[in-house]
């Protein structure tokens, strides 16, 4: 083995990231910028994706302080923010921009780009047995595009009427009229044209992950022998490809109506001491296009973390699966239904009711396929035998988290209920476990496992650990109290509670809040730190496949180059999780290993 | 500066806190341990998140100890209640599903640790099993959702005949309030009539059901106990919300749509007071919908009184018409100008003004 690691060292071409690239044959610029190796591409992904949770966690934190101390002042703000925090206190204009621009970053670029662009592009020509993606400049071009569309986000968080400031929704008509807030100027038109930029790039990338995944498996890797990280990920692509465009049209129509005089989503508006023209839309008409993008993005956003934690769980727990067949079958209800239910988020929005009731039952229906779900994980660790890596204590945190945040959504899809939790503290409780929080957790249990595959090091795992009870306990403490909150009614994107009498009382619970999100948040920076160091400095891996996984990622080269496998690519005679004795005192069977004679597929 | 030392410190610590782990890593290495966990290390982490359940149980019951005592006063509407009883059912039955999965997560993960001699079942699937943990949450959804469904429709139903009917309008950033006056009927209202110095909510004087108006323009709304109110809803410029907590409803405002709400309330503020011991005790309305830089102070209330006490003040407010006199000679701006020409809207302009002017 140590052999084979040494040749593998010299043919290496990713192992070196110190800067020495004229020993290689490919010049830096084609192998770390413009690269069209998925595994490269993968980790731009991730980088930039760590740089942007970076700024939306230190956003988080900037209002956080506004809302648990809403009469102190932090002249350490003033340093990051000048201007917009006079003396250490946030203006509301860009509390409500900070607001925007959290959800925004979070949503798009850190859940959507930074998880499924990382492990899409990582792991779909790994584990599926392919030297790259069906189109690798494609796949080149969706990192740029969502490049650009960075960058233009990052510039409008410096000009001087500030960022976007509607929600990350950007309901018109306070979004499409530049008299009902700063940033309605030219912060949203930069939010939109990002947005448009952003979508091309999850188009090029989703139809590349399809793609590839119909059509360049290897040899014997029938699709009931995926495993399911490939099925999340490709339900995960299906739905963007599906909704994505019809966020480019709500967007464009928005820009029509704030430049161009049309009337999609303006009608009888008087403000700033005039009446408008513009007659006969609807801002309704957006809510619905928003949501039949913004319904699905939370499923892009969970899925690839259900995949990874199944792979995960699975893995540590030396333990198959359970009910393979039932996982992708609930994938597959899942990605169905959340393209039809929408409408949930607009149960007081005005639109019909009896459309509200139908928007319940489809809604209340998806728990089933969750349930499902989160049942053959129990029973995925029923007589495992657990190692607790790193990976796997998140993705057990997964679980957990997505149970807590998943079973309120419950509560609010239901119409009668959701009557006066909506847009309270208890939705913003519901999705940042159930979204954020666990969405998290399956990337983070998916970086420390794959880590060693991207770099060839591992993490360190004290860090790793410490990291993990932080967060772990951390997103409890910051988000349970806030069920409490929202229960009595306290409205979310509000700049400062105490001029209310029903809602200053929690002003306590409020305080505490923002000070756990501040330790939350170091204890991100330390995982950032573990990351770039152990890139580095980390121990390194010495035999191939070191979590005795059996999918194929782990019999390509510590350190694979462009194509992946030295030799011809392996083929595929078994399904991915025959974590069983192999008969020579292994506990689990590679997907590249032919049956024994006379042994049955699982 | 004073940034840029706390960044440095906090890397620092990092570095130190990394160099330690690191260091202890190769130490367990040098010993000859296992290369993912040390058995030690496992059977240390299986308690740790063991203790992390329990401590996570009596959080939960800390914090519904702080935090419960916070919650609402009882329901000041009848739809309320129902709303009350079914976020009962709804507690009971995802409380079940919280409190099963999370202890059998934390439970599996401590009794199934790795340990000598352990050998993982393999076990791959069980439809039977997968059919009942199917068929058991669909029922119960189905019991969720038809409870819920009853509500809503009741909810959102028509509202009776007998209503009181009361305008809300949002503006950035507050609550105009319109009563429709003896007549019972709202008078024709164009935005384009609006005038912040004396037409709030852009009335069409040549329509004479708009005389007897009565508009408030301190956000707030006077209703009468145990009668039903219609609330019917607009928005001036962007979307507002009109929350109701106190009565566990809401609805959104927006502008070019009329949107309506009815309930029945059924506690008085001055018996509300009682209840909660509160002289100063009123019902707040916040803007729930995000609405501008002032969303946040966005406030109306709502007065609950008997019928004596509503006819009375009702009967000191004056008419809109009657505070701004109107301008009878209100020129007949809205031929319908769905074309909105650049022309059109200045010729309202001049509208306008004619009605600053008086």
């Amino acid at each position: 083995m140590s052999h084979d690691a040494t040749l593998v060292q010299a043919h290496d071409a990713h192992g070196h990231h110190d800067g020495h690239h004229e020993h290689h044959k490919q010049h830096f610029i084609t192998k770390y910028i413009f690269s069209q190796d998925h595994k490269m591409i993968g980790k731009q992904y991730l980088v930039t994706g760590i740089i942007w949770a970076v700024i939306g966690a230190l956003f988080s934190v900037f209002f956080r302080l506004q809302l648990g101390f809403p009469n102190s002042t932090f002249p350490i703000m003033e340093q990051f923010l000048g201007e917009w925090a006079k003396g250490g206190k946030l203006s509301p204009e860009f509390y409500y921009a900070m607001v925007t621009m959290h959800g925004t970053i979070l949503v798009f670029f850190v859940l959507t780009a930074g998880l499924s662009g990382t492990f899409s592009n990582f792991l779909i020509p790994l584990q599926i047995g392919a030297r790259d993606m069906a189109s690798p400049f494609m796949n080149m071009l969706s990192y740029w595009f969502f490049f650009i569309s960075s960058v233009i986000m990052f510039i409008s968080l410096f000009i001087s009427t500030g960022p976007a400031a509607g929600g990350w929704t950007t309901y018109p008509p306070l979004s499409a009229l530049k008299e009902a807030s700063l940033g309605s100027g030219l912060g949203m038109d930069l939010w939109l044209i990002s947005m448009t930029l952003f979508i091309v790039s999850q188009v090029l990338g989703g139809l590349n992950y399809v793609s590839t995944i119909l059509n360049m498996r290897t040899n014997g890797m029938k699709m009931t022998r995926m495993p399911l990280t490939m099925w999340s990920f490709f339900f995960t692509a299906v739905l963007g490809l599906l909704s994505f465009p019809v966020l480019v049209s709500a967007v464009v129509l928005l820009l029509f109506d704030r430049h161009m005089g049309t009337s999609f989503y303006l009608s009888e508006i008087f403000i700033g001491g005039k009446a408008l023209s513009h007659m006969g839309g609807s801002p309704i008409l957006y809510q619905h296009l928003f949501w039949f993008l913004g319904h699905p993005e939370v499923y892009i956003v969970m899925l690839p973390g259900m995949g990874m934690a199944s792979e995960i769980l699975s893995t540590h727990s030396r333990k198959p699966i359970f009910g393979y067949t039932a996982m992708i079958i609930s994938l597959i209800g899942i990605t169905s239904l959340a393209l039809i239910v929408w409408a949930h988020h607009m149960f007081v929005s005005g639109m019909s009711p009896f459309l509200g009731s139908v928007f319940v039952l489809l809604t209340l229906l998806i728990a089933i396929p969750s349930a499902i779900k989160v049942f053959n994980w129990l029973t995925t660790i029923w007589r495992g035998s657990i190692r607790f890596t790193v990976p796997m204590v998140f993705a057990i945190g997964f679980v957990s988290i997505f149970i807590s945040g998943g079973l309120t959504g419950i509560w609010l899809g239901n119409s009668a209920l959701d009557i006066h939790l909506h847009d309270t503290y208890f939705v913003v409780a519901h999705f940042h476990l159930v979204m954020g929080v666990s969405a998290f957790f399956g990337m983070f249990a998916g970086v420390y496992h794959w880590f060693p595959k991207m770099f060839g090091r591992f993490m360190n795992n004290t860090l790793g650990y410490i990291h993990f009870f932080v967060t772990f306990i951390g997103a409890y403490l910051i988000f349970w109290p806030m069920h409490y909150a929202g229960l009595a009614g306290m409205p979310r994107r509000y700049y400062d509670y105490t001029q209310w009498a029903t809602y200053a009382p929690y002003q306590n619970m409020n305080a505490f809040i923002s000070i756990v999100v501040v330790i939350t948040f170091f204890a991100q920076l330390l995982f950032v730190f573990n990351f770039f160091v152990s890139m580095f400095r980390g121990r390194k891996v010495t035999s191939t496949n070191p979590w005795g996984s059996t999918t194929l990622e782990w019999t390509t080269p510590i350190h694979p180059g462009h194509g992946n496998w030295e030799g011809p690519i392996p083929e595929v005679y078994r399904w991915p999780y025959d974590y069983r004795d192999d008969g020579n005192g292994k506990d689990f069977i590679p997907q590249n290993v032919p049956l024994r004679p006379g042994e049955e597929e699982h | 500066m004073s940034g840029l030392i706390l960044t440095a410190l906090v890397i620092l610590v990092f570095i130190v806190i990394y160099q330690i782990a690191r260091a202890s890593e190769y130490v367990n290495l040098i010993r000859g341990e296992e290369e993912t966990v040390s058995k030690k290390t496992n059977k240390a982490l299986a308690w740790v998140l063991l203790i992390i359940f329990f401590l996570g149980m009596w959080g939960i019951y800390e914090c519904h100890v702080h935090l419960a005592p916070l919650y609402l006063p009882e329901s000041a509407s009848v739809q309320g209640l129902e709303y009350e009883s079914m976020l009962m059912w709804t507690i009971i039955i995802t409380g079940i599903a919280f409190f099963g999965t999370q202890l059998f997560l934390f439970w599996f993960a401590f009794k199934y640790q790795a340990r000598e001699g352990r050998k993982p079942l393999f076990y791959s699937h069980n439809n039977k099993l997968e059919l009942i943990w199917t068929t058991i949450p669909a029922l119960t959804l189905m019991i969720l959702v038809a409870i819920g469904l009853k509500n809503w429709n009741n909810m959102t139903s028509k509202a009776p005949d007998d209503a009181l009917k009361v305008q809300v309008v949002g503006k950035q950033f507050n609550f105009i309030i319109r009563y429709p006056g003896k007549d019972g009927i709202f008078g024709k209202t164009n935005f384009r009539l609006i005038n912040d110095a004396n037409n709030v909510l852009g009335l069409d004087w040549n329509d004479k059901a708009s005389h007897d108006d009565i508009i408030i323009e301190n956000g707030e709304i006077h209703i009468i106990n145990e009668k039903h109110v219609q609330f019917v809803i607009n928005s001036r410029d962007v979307l507002h919300n009109l929350s109701l907590p106190h009565f566990r409803m809401k609805m959104d405002a927006v502008p070019g749509i009329t949107t309506t709400l009815w309930m029945t309330p059924r506690i008085s503020t001055a018996k509300m007071r009682e209840i909660t011991k509160n002289p100063e005790f009123v019902y707040e309305i916040p803007c729930s919908e995000m609405c501008g830089k002032g969303h946040y102070s966005m406030k109306g209330t709502v007065i609950v009184e008997t019928k004596a006490e509503f006819d009375k003040w009702l009967s000191e407010q004056k008419t809109y018409y009657s505070m701004h006199n109107g301008v009878a000679e209100a020129p007949k701006a809205d031929a319908p100008a769905n074309d909105a020409a650049p022309a059109d809207s200045s010729a309202v302009k001049q509208d306008t003004t004619a009605v600053a002017v008086k």
